[in-house]
């Protein structure tokens, strides 16, 4: 279907350029364009490309996939497009992917990504078995449980990930919520592989997770990742059954109920959207919302926000493939300068990908004693008294 | 004869390797723009980020004679960045910066590809009583590039055209000198292009970069009011348009007056439009406006001719908003992301026949079309837009859109009007119709400046 209406429809981009920029255009905010800076790797240079190669006007190259894979799919572009097609952007450039899947004409990184999911699932090709080592004895989902906590692959396996989930199951206990984890039967979410366009695989995955999930008897799901509570809640098959939440929501409601006691910590605080989180979910307000309940704690915003926030450069799998890296225009890095000149001492994160995009470029841009990138539920589980 | 590999080890001496490219990918997408005319491919792009690596590339090409073409966003539609004899565009959207803005003296000074958008952010941001003239294009294109095809913004009617406001240059010669163009020249300050000097500018705008890649540009900045609001005049008596045009003008208090004809939605069909745009530092003063305008069409609204329409704060936000970015929705009128139109500059007087002709060619040709044109200046004269929407996947509809874009400007042209942003063909138009002492004066200059013809060739090309 998706790739039907890709084929029909995206010559109607006029490559105007309104989708590089947030909303008050003072900088850019398409991140392969602002890397790499030509037209090609802007939101109409890889629509018209597309369109190129679907007319035989030019062919497969290596350059060409490139092109289309360094997209985060971070939907800056379908937020600031005027025309009428705008939301299906993402749509078109994720059906020109699935094309590339098809006919096996994808880059060596991608075609690595999908290999390691498919026989470990996790892009990194970690032990299965090693899958929960960071849970340290954190219960079993049982029935009646109210929530299923899914921890995704760098929860999962990524140091600062890890620490993460870690802290997460901390602040869930304290505030005394049924939950359990799935441990070593946790399997990959699926995102990152339907957003690369492997569309077989991603069916495989998640009808895989959901007869898990039935089995299980989940009514609740609460994921680590936004990537994991997209895929879920908006691409995996209705027939699924569950709710999905993004943590930061249980986390707003669980604060809102006074179900924490916190102690007062004077800190200055910045966040960064996640893109799968806010501009694909249009969830701003609760992670701000539990930040602001922690008493001491100062939040300021970086120029760009909400909607308009600079995407970390990880998403579309690029937490593992790093396509935009190598740069001092990486977009992890401006980023951090960024969350800097706030004048910050924490650059808060609401998601894995986010957090180790954010804290290898803080290293990078030699920051380290000037801005640490926390997790929510770590800056919430510092604060408990 | 130099190798294209070694250009190409050049160019990357110069800019870096990350910031040249010769490949296939590249090459198509500079090879075009949005408008209609056919495309033609660059041998390289090249993104420089200081005037000096622009100086080494300008050097490089006029060494080994290869053609060069300066390139902002390519949204001037008519094919002026298209390579036509390949070479090495420019892409200078890297030179990005807003490196002054002098308060009291009112000018701000942008390097050769900062963007219409980030000028304007940077301008809400730190100094906020301060604005530059927002053309309705993209937020894209840049402020260099719409100096040099003269175009026109948000306060033509107080000001004029957009190259008028440039209050300063630095241009890289097509044979590699650096050279400063008004008072800057002489002093550190930029508030003049010319005078009391001999005006240099004209030697750059409105050359389409044939004369000279321009990598910094001072321009004037105007009060920002507090207070802005748009009043929509409406009328469905074409021959009366001039007339109210003149009359708005004479107020001396509308900053910005565009009229919009279209035939869709339906009940558009027949009317015009005109959207008067005034500002205050308080609502006395905008009231003040309003009466103004309103007393200057006051007997046309008691004969009906001519009615206001009143418009709620969320209908007027679009109108209100810099660029407007229903002016680029039209590129997707036909679902087919094509967008082109002919602007002649010309008398006011002309808008009735003007009209007239669009919905002549229009039909003839069986087009999506649409009109929205600027006053320039105190009733001086007007941009008027034949603008044709088209589908790029129907190679029908595209070749009939030009046909009628063609017809529109030989007929604008025939009227008295001149082309404004022309494509090559239109160039020519012009040129035949020019004064042949005129001619061949751009002739001297053009070899003076650019001997070996490097400069965006195909051009303003005189035979
Ligand atoms: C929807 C839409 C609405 C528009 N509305 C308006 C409007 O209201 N007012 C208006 O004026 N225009 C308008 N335009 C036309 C045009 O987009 C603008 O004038 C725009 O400023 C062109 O800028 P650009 O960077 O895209 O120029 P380009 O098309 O990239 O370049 C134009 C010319 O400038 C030359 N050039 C570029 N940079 C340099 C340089 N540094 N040195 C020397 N030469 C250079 C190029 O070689 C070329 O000849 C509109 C266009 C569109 C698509
Ligand atoms: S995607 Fe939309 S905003 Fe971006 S270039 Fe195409 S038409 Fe313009
Ligand atoms: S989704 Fe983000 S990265 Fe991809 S084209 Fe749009 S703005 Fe650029």
């Amino acid at each position: 279907m998706m790739q039907q209406k890709y084929v029909s429809q995206i010559h109607r981009c006029f490559r105007c350029g309104y989708c590089k920029f947030p909303t008050d255009y003072s900088s850019f905010n398409c991140p392969p364009y602002q890397r790499f800076r030509f037209e090609t790797y802007s939101t109409g240079g890889r629509l018209w490309l597309i369109y190129a190669w679907l007319k035989g006007e030019i062919e497969w190259s290596e350059h060409l996939a490139e092109i289309l894979y360094t997209c985060t799919t971070c939907r800056n572009c379908a937020e600031q497009c005027p025309m009428k097609f705008a939301p299906d952007i993402i749509d078109w450039i994720v059906g020109a992917r699935s094309d590339m899947v098809e006919k096996g004409r994808i880059p060596p990184r991608v075609a690595r990504f999908f290999e390691a999911v498919q026989g470990y699932s996790n892009p990194f090709k970690l032990l299965r078995d090693d899958r929960a080592s960071w849970a340290n004895g954190t219960k079993l989902y049982s029935p009646g449980d109210e929530f299923l906590l899914y921890i995704g692959c760098l929860g999962s396996y990524d140091e600062n990930g890890q620490k993460m989930a870690k802290s997460l199951v901390s602040v869930l206990k304290a505030a005394e919520v049924p939950f359990g984890i799935m441990g070593k039967d946790e399997e990959c979410c699926g995102n990152e592989v339907y957003m690369l366009g492997e569309m077989g695989l991603f069916q495989n995955i998640a009808e895989r997770n959901i007869q898990k999930f039935k089995k299980l008897g989940v009514r609740k799901i609460v994921t680590l990742c936004p990537h994991g509570y997209h895929a879920m809640k908006n691409n995996y098959p209705k027939a699924g059954g569950f709710e999905v939440y993004h943590y930061t929501e249980l986390l707003a409601e669980l604060t809102k109920a006074k179900k924490l006691k916190f102690s007062s910590n004077r800190i200055k605080v910045t966040y960064q959207d996640p893109c799968f989180l806010g501009r694909h979910n249009n969830i701003y307000d609760e992670p701000r919302q539990v930040l602001q309940y922690i008493p001491g704690i100062e939040l300021v915003e970086m120029e760009r926000n909400r909607k308009d926030a600079f995407c970390c450069g990880g998403g579309s799998g690029n937490f593992v493939m790093d396509l935009l890296a190598g740069d001092e225009n990486s977009p992890a890095r401006i980023r951090v300068r960024e969350a800097y000149a706030t004048g910050a001492d924490i650059l808060a994160v609401a998601c894995p990908g986010c957090m180790t995009m954010l804290t290898d470029a803080v290293k990078t841009e030699n920051l380290e004693t000037k801005l640490t990138v926390h997790d929510i539920s770590q800056i919430l589980a510092r604060s408990l008294s | 004869m130099v190798t294209t590999n070694a250009i190409h080890e050049s160019l990357v001496k110069i800019v870096g390797k990350s910031y040249v490219s010769a490949s296939r990918e590249e090459k198509y997408f500079y090879a075009r723009d949005g408008g209609l005319m056919p495309p033609h491919e660059p041998d390289f792009v090249v993104l420089p980020r200081t005037t000096e690596e622009v100086q080494e590339i300008v050097r490089l090409a006029n060494r080994e004679k290869i053609p060069i073409v300066p390139a902002g966003a390519g949204l001037a539609l008519t094919g002026l960045v298209i390579p036509q004899k390949g070479g090495i565009v420019v892409d200078m959207k890297r030179m990005d910066r807003v490196l002054e803005v002098n308060e009291k003296a009112r000018y701000v000074i942008v390097e050769g590809g900062t963007t219409q958008g980030a000028l304007k952010s940077y301008l809400q941001k730190h100094h906020p009583h301060l604005r530059h003239s927002i053309p309705d294009a993209p937020p894209s294109a840049t402020v260099v590039a719409n100096a040099v095809i003269h175009g026109q913004g948000r306060l033509a009617h107080q000001h004029g055209f957009n190259s008028d406001m440039v209050s300063g240059l630095e241009v890289v010669l097509p044979t590699g000198e650096v050279c400063r163009i008004g008072s800057c020249s002489v002093s550190s300050y930029w508030f003049s292009k010319g005078p009391p000097l001999p005006d240099l500018s004209g030697l750059f705008l409105g050359w389409f970069g044939t004369t000279g890649i321009i990598t910094k540009l001072g321009l004037k900045l105007y009060p920002c009011k507090k207070l802005r609001d748009v009043m929509v005049l409406l009328t469905d008596k074409v021959e009366l348009v001039p007339d109210i045009l003149l009359r708005l003008s004479h107020t001396e208090m509308v900053e910005d007056t565009v009229i919009s004809a279209q035939p869709l939605p339906l009940r558009f069909r027949g009317t015009f439009w005109i959207m008067t745009y005034i500002t205050g530092d308080s609502d006395e003063e905008l009231e003040f406006k309003r009466k103004m305008v309103w007393d200057a069409v006051w007997d046309y609204f008691q004969s009906r001719d001519v009615g206001f329409i009143s418009t709620s704060p969320e209908g007027k936000a679009p109108l209100l908003s810099m660029p407007s970015k229903d002016t680029t929705r039209f590129a997707d009128v036909a679902k087919g992301g094509g967008f082109q139109y002919a602007g002649p500059i010309t008398p006011i007087e002309k808008f009735p026949a003007f009209i007239r002709k669009l919905e002549e060619v229009a039909a003839k040709y069986n087009v999506f079309y649409g009109s929205t044109t600027r006053l320039i200046g105190s009733g001086h004269c007007m941009m008027f837009s034949f603008s044709f929407s088209f589908n790029r996947a129907n190679p029908d509809e595209m070749a009939r859109a030009k046909r009628a874009l063609d017809e529109c400007s030989k007929f604008a042209l025939e009227e008295g009007a001149v082309l404004w942003k022309p494509d090559v063909d239109e160039q020519k138009m012009i040129m035949e119709k020019m004064d042949p002492n005129t001619l061949e004066l751009m002739r001297k200059i053009k070899r003076l400046l650019d001997p070996n013809g490097i400069m965006n060739p195909g051009n303003w090309e005189m035979r």
